[in-house]
């Protein structure tokens, strides 16, 4: 079982998505459970719900997970895939308000030292108060 | 100073070497080594501060610190002593090592 929260990347494209990924892995390290996805099923700019889904499996911990999306489609399919899960799975999952690439490796910073779900959100949105 | 058990305090200080100054992945690096300790970390460019939590990696990276500069260390707590000095170590090993004790 992960002891630290997880992240999960939904950007509109996969290269954004796998290039946050890759910082979190360089800079922040292995301690992350750490899953992304992007691109529709037909491989075109855009979010899918079962990729979200598949990811969040992939990036679960029982501590939760955080998710980093990029604009529109990516935070609604995020809220859809989220609705997927059983429910007592869903509330342990939020959507950050926060940019992709640096609110990723922030996040995981805080969470590859053992903090909390809520203090993990907070890292990613510290430096960008909600629109 | 007070060396009370329960709150004890430590400082230190170091010169800052590293080529960029405080970028990223320095910034990620000295937050993973302060939250490794129980003590409260505190991290400033002066030894008045104004300190900045070291825990806080946007607060980290937000202090922009450039190559050449005098970083101080302070911390409360029963392992502050070791939370200075493992931070002192890291910044004069310029970033190489960060998982030591």
């Amino acid at each position: 079982m992960n002891r630290n929260v997880g992240i999960v990347i939904v950007s509109h494209s996969p290269d954004v998505a796998k290039g946050a990924a890759d910082m979190v892995r360089q800079m922040v390290g292995k301690d992350v459970p750490l899953a992304w996805c992007g691109g529709d099923p037909d491989g075109r700019l855009g979010t899918s719900v079962d990729a979200i889904e598949k990811a969040l499996q992939t990036a679960w911990s029982d501590r939760g997970v955080v998710i980093m999306v990029d604009m529109g489609g990516a935070e609604t399919n995020s809220e859809m895939a989220i609705e997927r899960l059983p429910e007592k799975k869903r509330a342990k999952v939020v959507v950050c308000n926060a940019p992709i690439v640096e609110g990723s490796v922030m996040a995981a910073t805080e969470s590859s030292g053992g903090s909390p779900l809520d203090k993990v959100r907070h890292a990613a949105e510290e430096l960008y108060p909600r629109m | 100073m007070s060396q009370d058990e329960r709150a004890l305090r430590a400082t230190g200080f170091t010169m800052l070497t590293h080529e960029h100054g405080f970028h990223a992945r320095p910034s990620i690096m000295l937050t993973q080594l302060a939250k490794q300790f129980s003590a409260k970390v505190w991290i400033g460019l002066s030894d008045n501060g104004p300190w900045t939590d070291a825990k806080s990696i946007a607060r980290v990276m937000a202090l922009k610190a450039p190559q050449q500069t005098m970083v101080f260390f302070a911390a409360e707590g029963t392992d502050a002593t070791d939370a200075v000095s493992a931070l002192v170590r890291l910044v004069q090993s310029d970033f190489t090592s960060s998982k030591d004790q």
